[in-house]
């Protein structure tokens, strides 16, 4: 029985095979001379520049010339010239480059077609070493886990309001985590750009969102099965969900800031590091909000802080040292689909009988916070623009 | 437990089928025949570039009745692939299968006969720089695929000049590479010299129009610096039939290292208007250069504008002792 789900498959194959072959005639397809070249990587090392390229057309190509800024360059290739459908080659030219100049990459082909990468600015590109390990480390730190901390320091001050304002630090976090989620969605699309077509690259995106949310939704149910009621998740477990959002969210972040300085795009000053700082002080201020009433112990909020903060760590190591834009996709995709979940959980405890989720957030107190919370990330998001 | 163990089963089967397909649909490599092709591009492509720097068509040559030279050429347009750079295949459009095609070479009141035959796809023609009847022009009589058409006409005035198609766009068959040196001598010859000719000329290899990607002379980038240093000696006259054929981009340029040279315009007069060692032409100009080199070595000569020399237009002289 199993094997009548593999029929339409063979079948399928027979015709692709056949297609291939004699059956192409049918059609008389030539080879399109549409040539495409994706610069996966370019690294620029000790008197050395190096692409990382893949043919990504419909054929067969060959590299013929390697330019650099318009003049013919020495180079060698690995594993060889000619790039079958899909196939990589790592291009070496001995160059010597000058730290944060711009160089126009150009990859002729052996039908003289010019394939083109501009960098803005020429960086180092970061080698494995413990040193930049320990720097990169140390960035993540800093952009990442301690504003985090720095945020929950304000549990004490939520606590000495009055118990009404409950309602406004909800609707605050909603703010946050949207402007968040959204925030990861826009990172994302700006990243498509860059990643082959072929790669289908807005899939991937929601690909991984889809999966976060649905996992997230998953873990939800679970922990209030495990407490045993069907309510809405509060408390503990909620200030859990949120930190959980927010260190997909970092992770994400992290991976951004480790490619970006990577690619060239920004350089580490301290104003960078300084507006992310601020801007992330405001996630600490997130997990707090369903922690306001009930006893919480110091070992659990630390806990949160590093489910939230220590994921940035990670992302900054991936995007500084073995950067992927199709991966990164992925992980952008699953940092917005976390937090959009977490803002639906958020949404439907405030949520009274028969009121849709809308409908809340539209309540006057509600609609103010969340407005409220959204432009706090705003202003400190400004702070970033590099 | 069951329904899992199919489900496992049936993504593992469709998984084999997925990555089976995917592996068919690559192209199969060919990649030793193609090697050898290209390989045999480029040689040949080499090899035009440097017979063409000597190489000069004198016609078949009779004597008229009244004691005139006839001189007859034969040539053809032929449409084909050749290389242009290490690597880099154009689909050119050529004067009997090369790029420059051949320099046609005659005396100052020959009676000339080009017997020109269109091997391509589409209207050719050839258009001689030079004196002559409308009709023996090149422009209005449109050579259609496979037709002939025959170019007779006085040579004069004696000179370095050139011929190209002009059948529109003319700057598309030109870029193609339809063109070649017509050199008229003065009926008293120039000194004897170590001649060479050199045709600069560029390669908008994409054809996008926008700009040239490589920049040769004689139609294959660095082959007077690294396949084939040009050798001369110590104390030798030399003289450059310099061509400047280049679309696209408004000037082309010529630099002799270590040494000056004497121009001659156009190559219609038998003396000299200026001393360098570098010279700037527009499209369609030409002249003629010649110098001595007084100490043996390597010395560079390119384009000055170093752009068009890290493109590909770079040559050096190996002066022997």
């Amino acid at each position: 029985m199993l094997l009548t789900g593999l029929v339409p498959l063979v079948a399928v194959g027979f015709m692709v095979a056949w297609f291939l072959g004699s059956g192409s005639a049918l059609f008389r397809l030539g080879q399109a001379p549409v040539e495409k070249l994706a610069f996966e990587r370019v690294l620029f090392g000790p008197q050395e520049i190096v692409l990382l390229v893949r043919n990504e057309g419909p054929g067969l190509m060959a590299v013929g010339q390697v330019l650099v800024n318009d003049a013919i360059w020495d180079f060698s290739i690995a594993p060889g010239r000619e790039l079958g459908r899909l196939d990589a080659a790592r291009i070496s030219i001995p160059y010597d480059w000058i730290e944060g100049e711009p160089y126009a990459l150009d990859v002729v082909s052996g039908t003289g077609i010019r394939h083109r990468r501009v960098v803005d600015v020429a960086t180092a590109t970061p080698q494995a070493t413990p040193a930049a390990f320990a720097l990169f480390g140390l960035l993540g730190l800093y952009v990442g886990v301690i504003p985090v901390f720095l945020g929950l320091l304000w549990l004490p001050f939520l606590r000495s309001m009055p118990r009404g304002w409950m309602d406004f630090w909800i609707s605050l976090t909603v703010g946050l985590l949207l402007f968040l989620g959204l925030d990861t969605f826009r990172e994302a699309f700006g990243t498509l750009g860059r990643v082959p077509e072929f790669m289908g690259g807005f899939m991937l995106v929601a690909l991984g969102a889809i999966a976060a949310f649905l996992a997230l939704t998953a873990a939800d149910r679970g922990m209030r099965r495990a407490r045993g009621g069907g309510g809405p998740a509060t408390g503990l477990g909620l200030a859990t969900l949120i930190a959980i959002g927010i260190g997909l969210h970092n992770l994400g972040e992290g991976l951004a800031i480790g490619a970006a300085y990577t690619l060239g795009e920004v350089a580490l000053g301290s104003f960078l590091i300084v507006g992310f700082t601020l801007h992330n002080t405001t996630e600490g201020l997130a997990i707090l909000s369903p922690l306001v009433e009930g006893r919480v112990a110091l070992g659990r909020l630390a806990l949160l802080g590093a489910i939230g903060g220590a994921p940035t760590i990670l992302g900054t190591w991936t995007g500084a040292f073995t950067y992927s834009d199709p991966l990164s996709l992925v992980f952008l995709g699953i940092g917005g689909g976390a937090i959009l979940q977490v803002v639906r959980v958020l949404v439907r405890a405030r949520a009274g009988g028969g009121e849709s989720m809308v409908e809340a957030l539209a309540r006057p107190r509600n609609l103010v916070g969340l407005l409220a919370g959204f432009l706090l990330m705003y202003a400190t998001s400004l702070l970033v623009a590099a | 437990m069951k329904a899992l163990l199919r489900s496992v089963v049936a993504v593992l089967a469709t998984a084999a089928v997925v990555w089976g397909l995917a592996t068919l649909a690559r192209p199969a490599r060919t990649a030793l025949a193609r090697t050898a092709a290209e390989d045999e591009a480029a040689r040949a492509a080499r090899d035009h570039a440097i017979r063409a720097l000597t190489a000069f068509d004198t016609g078949k040559a009779t004597r008229l009745p009244d004691g005139t030279m006839l001189r007859e050429y034969w040539v053809e347009a032929i449409e084909k692939e050749v290389e242009v750079a290490p690597g880099v295949r154009f689909p050119a459009w050529t004067f009997n299968g090369g790029i420059p095609g051949p320099s046609i070479r005659c005396t100052e009141g020959d009676s000339v006969r080009v017997h020109f035959t269109n091997r391509g796809r589409r209207p050719h023609s050839m258009h001689f720089h030079g004196i002559h009847r409308a009709d023996m022009d090149g422009v209005f009589e449109q050579i259609s695929p496979g037709d002939r058409y025959v170019y007779e006409f006085r040579a004069a005035p004696f000179g370095l000049h050139l011929y190209h198609c002009h059948t529109m766009p003319v700057k598309m068959h030109i870029a193609r590479g339809l063109y070649g040196v017509f050199l008229i001598d003065p009926k008293t010859p120039r000194p004897p010299a170590n001649e060479m000719v050199m045709m600069m000329n560029g390669f908008d290899t994409d054809l996008n129009g926008e700009e040239n990607e490589f920049y040769t002379v004689n139609g294959y980038a660095n082959v007077f610096f690294r396949d084939h240093p040009i050798p001369i000696r110590v104390g030798e006259l030399q003289r450059i039939y310099l061509v400047n054929i280049t679309e696209i981009d408004l000037l082309n340029s010529m630099h002799t290292h270590a040494t000056f040279f004497h121009v001659y315009p156009t190559g219609t007069t038998l003396t000299p208007t200026l001393y360098t060692d570098t010279i700037s032409m527009g499209q369609g100009e030409r002249a003629i250069l010649e110098f001595t080199y007084p100490h043996p070595g390597r010395y560079l000569f390119h384009a000055h504008q170093n752009e068009f020399a890290e493109l590909g237009w770079l040559g050096q002289f190996d002066v022997k002792p």
